[in-house]
């Protein structure tokens, strides 16, 4: 048992498991309440033989990110809300030119510069839907720093694994707080290398394979392939044939939902009997969870449903979770996102309440519990 | 006499993408050429060789190239290739850019690619337009030309893309003409020899928008228009450049010895590890 104990701030845990994942190139522009990772980030990559570099912008920060992932370095960047935004359209990049990455995102009011030190959850479906025209993404919701660790070290392992951009997204609660955590072994932690191709005739770069994951070319070694973020064909080349065009688009969607057994995370609290279940992440999910185990002293019925992996949502866990409850409450630090793919999911099958707070300040637990005594009171 | 190897170009073309997209008589097919005629008389190895492009036409050209090449975001190649180089110092890193994608939407990305000084060659095709996208106004497009979008003559004043370069730092920094391909080529090697970063600026005609538009004759009349511009850097700028007033003056405009970033920070980081054994 080699696991040890260690007192880790949120910021400081993701820098240290991307690390310990195999991180070897960093870029990042300074912001808060993100900034805690690039610096640690700067003390750690030199000592590992890996490269920080502090870029003149988050657009240039990602677009650094990728080049060194063309490379084959496992790269990463953290940012909050301004420079998440400024980072979309070479998100889409990395999506279409399948190019892994992590993407940390530590969540504070919005819009705009909005509240930089508060915590806030406003930013769920722009990891999910940020960038243009339809796109492969995984995004992960860590709800303490032991999370942010294991979640970041996740990142790394599935962005190389299906050669897509991951986005870790956390509040600024969670990325400021201060908790022992397990450290795992470094054998645990380092994430395996996207598939790499082997030089061959008529290989091409983007050719269809059984994982729907073609392997991925590193430059330098006998394969000289071409990138790029137009529609392209399996050569790499671009096209606009409709039918590849086609293939193209739909095979980046499908190498997704394909390995949804991998992708899927997500924690049921006492949900088995629960009439009504919670949904929550981050911050919020551990109010909520508090919550819940009040609510069970008091003899109601709630339990809790996490989505660790945010996006694609864990819709057959969901189901599962919410089989027989008579409600759902989504409380959320926004004026109501995840609530959205709540109601998606549920389908008019059983009613779906909110609760929402924009005010920089998280949730208490006794908020919950109130909004669900409330909404017990209709039954 | 050592004569070098004759230059063949199809050996470093992708031969399968041919015919290309360029118009007739575009310079950007003339740029290509020498940067290729360059990586040759160096003799870079197509699988060490990394081309990092941004979009436009210029941007276009690079997948012509049988090498590792990489068609980015608008504006920010140099931002692509400054990961690409820190990662992978091992690699010739050669920018292709365009008088748009550099200057304009890219022109910070430029500034600091400069000032930091990693071992990237950025060579930036000024056609003074905005080819790809219908000819539109750019940074570069002289005083009075029509382009869509200044249907009265441009009255914005230009950039001089290499004093903004050499104002920021880069350790190099050169100017040629497309209509003189030796001397452009000679350019490029010495760019690329260099250690640190360099710019090019390479005068480039965008002959179908650009010069239709403003009535500058066919593509060989373009060139001449070079001819009648240019000025060898050992004359200084002078006045009487009828087409691009002031601007063309051409060689090594700049070349300092300054440490390369790359370098440095891998000695930094080595003197870190030794310190904690
Ligand atoms: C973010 C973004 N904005 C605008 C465009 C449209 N666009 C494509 S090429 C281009 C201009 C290219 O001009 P230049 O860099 O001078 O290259 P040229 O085509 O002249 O070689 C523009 C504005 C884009 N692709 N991306
Ligand atoms: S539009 Fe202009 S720059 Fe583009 S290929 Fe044609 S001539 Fe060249
Ligand atoms: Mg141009």
């Amino acid at each position: 048992m080699t696991t040890e104990l260690q007192p880790l701030h949120g910021n400081q845990a993701c820098a240290l498991a991307a690390v310990a994942a195999g991180c070897r190139f960093f870029a990042g522009y300074p912001i808060t309440p993100s900034s805690e990772i690039a610096e640690h980030m700067s003390h750690e990559l030199p000592r590992v033989g890996g490269v920080f570099v502090q870029m003149e912008d988050e657009i240039g920060s990602l677009a650094a990110c990728i080049g060194a992932s063309f490379g084959g370095a496992k790269a990463m960047t953290a940012t909050s809300g301004p420079g998440f935004s400024l980072m979309q359209e070479n998100l889409g990049y990395a999506a279409m030119t399948e190019t892994p990455c992590v993407i940390v995102n530590v969540m504070r009011g919005g819009p705009s510069t909005g509240m930089p030190t508060r915590p806030a959850q406003g930013d769920l479906m722009q990891a999910r839907w940020g960038t243009h025209g339809d796109h492969p993404i995984i995004v992960l919701t860590p709800a303490s720093v032991q999370e942010i660790y294991t979640e970041t070290t996740r990142a790394f392992a599935l962005s190389e694994r299906f050669r897509v951009p991951v986005v870790v997204l956390y509040d600024q609660v969670v990325a400021q707080l201060l908790e022992s955590i397990e450290v795992p072994p470094a054998e645990q932690s380092v994430a395996a290398d996207r598939p790499w191709a082997a030089a061959g005739n008529g290989f091409q770069p983007y050719a269809e394979t059984e994982s729907l994951v073609p392997p991925m070319v590193r430059p330098g070694e006998g394969l000289r392939v071409h990138t790029t973020g137009l529609t392209h064909a399996p050569t790499g080349f671009p096209t606009q044939a409709p039918p590849v065009a086609d293939r193209a688009l739909k095979r980046l969607l499908e190498k997704i939902e394909k390995h949804r057994d991998v992708i899927d995370k997500s924690d049921a609290y006492r949900c088995e009997d629960a009439e009504i279940v919670i949904v929550a992440c981050g911050i919020t999910a551990r109010a909520a969870r508090r919550a819940v185990a009040t609510l069970r002293e008091e003899g109601v019925k709630a339990g809790l449903f996490r989505p660790l992996t945010m996006w694609p949502f864990p819709e057959r866990a969901f189901r599962a979770a919410t089989a027989n409850a008579r409600r759902v409450l989504v409380p959320e630090l926004n004026a109501g996102q995840l609530i959205l793919e709540v109601e998606r999911l549920t389908a008019g099958r059983r009613p779906v309440a909110g609760l929402n707070r924009v005010d920089g300040e998280p949730l208490a637990p006794r908020q919950i519990s109130d909004r669900v005594k409330e909404l017990a009171r209709h039954d | 006499m050592t004569e070098p190897l004759a230059f063949d170009i199809r050996e470093y073309l992708r031969l399968e993408l041919m015919p290309h997209f360029m118009c007739p008589g575009c310079g950007h097919g003339i740029a290509l050429r020498a940067l290729l005629w360059a990586v040759h008389e160096l003799g870079i190895a197509k699988d060490k060789l990394a081309v990092v492009s941004g979009i436009g036409c210029s941007g276009r050209v690079g997948a012509y190239i049988d090498a590792n090449t990489y068609h980015t975001t608008h504006g920010r190649p140099l931002a692509f290739a400054t990961g690409l180089a820190l990662a992978r110092p091992d690699l010739k890193v050669v920018v292709i850019t365009g008088d748009g994608d550099c200057l304009a939407i890219g022109g910070n990305h430029l500034l600091h690619a400069c000032r930091r000084n990693l071992d990237l060659t950025c060579l930036m095709f000024n056609n003074e337009v905005y080819g790809m996208t219908g000819g539109q106004v750019s940074p570069t497009t002289s005083a009075t030309r029509l382009t869509t979008t200044t249907p009265t003559g441009n009255a914005e004043p230009v950039f001089d893309a290499c004093r903004i370069a050499e104002a920021a730092g880069a350790s190099f920094v050169g100017r040629e003409v497309t209509r003189q391909v030796p001397a452009l080529k000679n350019l490029i090697k010495s760019a690329m020899s260099h250690v640190g970063f360099s710019f090019v600026e390479v005068i480039s005609d965008c002959t179908e928008i650009y010069g239709r538009k403003n009535d500058l004759g066919e593509a060989p009349e373009m060139i001449l228009h070079q001819k009648a511009d240019m000025r060898p850097e050992a004359f200084g700028n002078v006045a009487d450049q009828p087409f691009r007033p002031n601007r063309l003056t051409t060689g090594i405009l700049s070349q300092h010895d300054l440490p390369e970033y790359g370098e440095t920070y891998r000695a930094r980081a080595a003197l870190l590890r030794s310190g904690e054994k």
